[in-house]
């Protein structure tokens, strides 16, 4: 009888109201946790305020105040233009650093690591630079890259600098450093993921047809660990894109990034201006990972 | 009718509240007497929570963050917190938002002896000190209990009752420069390019800046804590040009950030605070808290009571602002190198060749110890700006939030990004 009835139920559904059925809680979750707060953002952007509290009448004031000036002192870049192009820069650099960093590395642990207890190790050392909180990072690298630190003191006594260098500390040159030493293990992670689930015949097939080491790293190896390439870009762009605490403390507070704008805002009050600088900070970080998407259909390639 | 019910409700009520306070030592005993406390790190010691419990029973629970984070937990929770240690600055944000309530003045024990620096802008000796800026006598009092509007002459209403101040100045490095510093211009003087640095809070770098925008003599303020549009341009644009030519090594946010930046010789000038200085010193690194002959930026901070604190609650809270000022923790501070906002029982609480040392300006007869016991200055040595006369006397501004605050923070992201 009642599996008379569970068979019209499933007759009833097609296939696909089930997987909808199915995926329904994991949505109830995001349409709390994640789309709920969005919409509170960008409702909240187009508040107005004063000093102390946020007044809910629209007002665009948040994203006039951020643009102010930028049709004005063209061809000159006004703070906000001038801002992200220096975060998009500093997002390229890192991310070209750590996907050679993180391919390589993957590379290696997949194809050249042969026990798995060696592979699991190793993978388990890439999260050291995890261990140490932000402040003591940043106390960390003054003795070692800083005027008087471990590398200007070998760089002037092998007498290759007769003066301590400056730019290793407190300047782009270590912002980069950082969030590369950082968010490499972001990329390590998928790629190797998708390299282990590479099928190893058919690397032995190339060989066999006469590829070149190169030739199968372009051919085979490459294109079937695009979804991995992909997904750790996604990581590592949208948390350098968002990022002010390396920014800030590697770059010794000088350097202008999206995340400090929203940070110096929000530190002053100015809620809804905070959500403006949001809500533009998301938008362009999603047009560059749809960019992405273009290039790879990550749904087809998984 | 309607009135004439509401005051019988409101004397049945009255009438509970007496029966309670027969039966207090009872309460006493069920409940223990505890008051949450949001503040900074900076003057959230262990020494002075301990010593409260044990003189009061109040046991003191410390919820911590950062200057900015405080003043955004007290608009977004009112209600986390019962007492707030913060500085006189924020109240231009605090009071209007309506989140803490006036103090009673005939409340607080000593509050006839509380420094005049706080309620006349003057010294004890009765010379005028410096109000630029958001000046404590300025937003010390309420036109009334529930009122949001600060009050020009004294009333009983009072926003925050002060416990500890200082003036600050730069920092040097005095083994690094080797001759003497006596102006804020030097800050910046190219001669110590790439080694200089300034407080990365936006309302109080500007007032440093605007220190060495007048000590270069390019333009004079009508008040450097309350800026006009064009003010903020200009001292912006002097502080652009500085970064642009690399004059500064970094901005410093954290007080063990500048610690570091001054030990390690990363910079050898910066704006700093008194207790950082005695911090790299203490590493056995030369630096020195230099007195300017254009003067101190000066702040102060004290205790605000949360709105949301009422019966039992508010008692504890003045119970505790009465034991915070009946001496024992003014002396505290006053060997932190800060001063106390009543200085008759701070004086009390110290010993004499103490009391001329931080005080007087004079050269120590014995060691100094910090509040913790460790050694501060050998005898012999003097405090850097001597007396309280010499360095509270030569205030010229106070940390302020400008009536163009949002402007100004839109210009401080502009700065940053150039």
């Amino acid at each position: 009888m009642t599996r008379l009835k569970l068979n019209t139920v499933q007759q009833r559904l097609s296939a696909g109201a089930i997987s909808r059925l199915q995926a329904l809680p994991m949505a109830f979750v995001f349409a709390f946790f994640f789309i709920l707060p969005l919409v509170l953002v960008v409702i909240v952007s187009f508040w107005d305020y004063n000093e102390y509290e946020m007044i809910p009448a629209f007002s665009g004031r948040g994203y006039t105040d951020t643009f102010e000036g930028c049709a004005a002192q063209l061809p000159e870049l006004c703070t906000i233009l001038k801002t992200y192009a220096k975060t998009v820069k500093l997002c390229a650099v890192t991310w070209a650093l750590t996907l050679l960093i993180g391919f390589t590395v993957a590379y290696f642990l997949a194809f050249h690591v042969k026990s798995r207890m060696w592979q699991i190790t190793l993978s388990l050392l890439c999260t050291i630079p995890f261990l140490t909180s932000n402040v003591i990072r940043m106390i960390a690298w003054i003795p070692m890259l800083g005027r008087n630190g471990l590398v200007n003191q070998g760089l002037q006594a092998t007498g290759i600098t007769h003066a301590p260098v400056e730019w290793l500390l407190f300047s782009e040159f270590s912002v980069v450093l950082a969030l590369v030493h950082l968010f490499s293990f972001f990329m390590i992670v998928p790629i190797f993921n998708s390299m282990m689930r590479i099928e190893r015949a058919l690397i032995e097939a190339a060989y066999d047809s006469g590829a070149t080491g190169w030739q199968t790293l372009r051919h085979v190896i490459i294109p079937l660990s695009k979804p991995g390439i992909v997904i750790g870009s996604i990581f590592v762009i949208t948390i350098v894109m968002g990022d002010f605490i390396t920014v800030g403390v590697m770059g010794g507070q000088q350097i202008a990034s999206a995340g400090k704008i929203i940070e110096v805002r929000l530190n002053a009050l100015q809620f809804p201006a905070a959500a403006a600088n949001a809500v533009i900070l998301l938008t362009v970080t999603l047009m560059i990972i749809a960019g992405l998407q273009r290039l790879v259909d990550i749904r087809k390639e998984l | 009718m309607r009135t004439m019910m509401i005051s019988r409700r409101t004397m049945l009520a009255g009438t509970a509240a007496t029966a309670t306070v027969l039966a207090a030592p009872a309460i006493h005993a069920a409940e223990p007497k505890v008051l949450r406390y949001l503040g900074t790190a900076v003057n959230e010691g262990d020494d002075i929570s301990k010593k409260c419990l044990a003189d009061t029973g109040i046991k003191i629970e410390y919820v911590t963050a950062t200057t900015d984070d405080v003043t955004k937990r007290v608009i977004t929770q009112p209600n986390s917190f019962d007492v707030l240690d913060t500085e006189y600055f924020s109240l231009k944000k605090l009071i209007p938002s309506g989140k803490i309530q006036a103090l009673d003045a005939r409340k607080i024990k000593e509050f006839n002896n509380i420094t005049p620096v706080f309620t006349k802008g003057e010294l004890p000796s009765g010379k005028k000190i410096g109000g630029q800026g958001t000046a404590p006598w300025k937003v010390l009092y309420l036109e009334g209990a529930k009122s949001t509007k600060f009050s020009a002459t004294p009333t009983e209403f009072v926003t925050l009752i002060p416990t500890v101040y200082n003036a600050d100045t730069l920092g040097i490095r005095p083994d690094l420069i080797k001759r003497p510093i006596t102006s804020w211009a030097e800050l910046l003087n190219p001669e110590f390019k790439g080694k200089a640095a300034i407080l990365n809070i936006p309302s109080i770098g500007i007032m440093d800046a605007a220190m060495v925008v007048e000590a270069t003599g390019r333009y004079k303020y009508a008040d450097k804590g309350n800026m006009t549009k064009p003010e903020i341009d200009l001292t912006m644009k002097v502080m652009t040009e500085a970064k642009k030519a690399g004059q500064f090594r970094a901005f410093w946010k954290d007080f063990n950030e500048s610690v570091n930046l001054m030990a390690s010789g990363e910079t050898v000038i910066q704006s700093m605070w008194s207790p950082a200085v005695t911090k790299v010193r203490s590493q056995g690194v030369p630096c020195v808290f230099q007195p300017l002959k254009e003067g101190y930026r000066s702040w102060a901070s004290g205790f605000c009571v949360s709105k949301g604190a009422t019966g039992a609650k508010l008692d504890w809270a003045y119970e505790f602002v009465n034991w915070f000022l009946s001496g024992w923790a003014g002396a505290y501070l006053n060997r932190q190198g800060y001063y106390s906002a009543v200085l008759s029982t701070a004086k009390a609480n110290m010993a004499a060749y103490e009391w001329a040392y931080w005080m007087e300006g004079k050269p120590a007869a014995q060691d100094i110890k910090g509040p913790d016991g460790g050694l501060l200055e050998k005898a012999g040595a003097t405090r850097d700006g001597g007396s309280y006369e010499d360095r509270m006397g030569n205030v010229a501004c106070w940390n302020a939030v400008m009536d163009e605050n949002d402007y100004m923070v839109r210009k401080w992201n502009e700065f940053i990004a150039a």
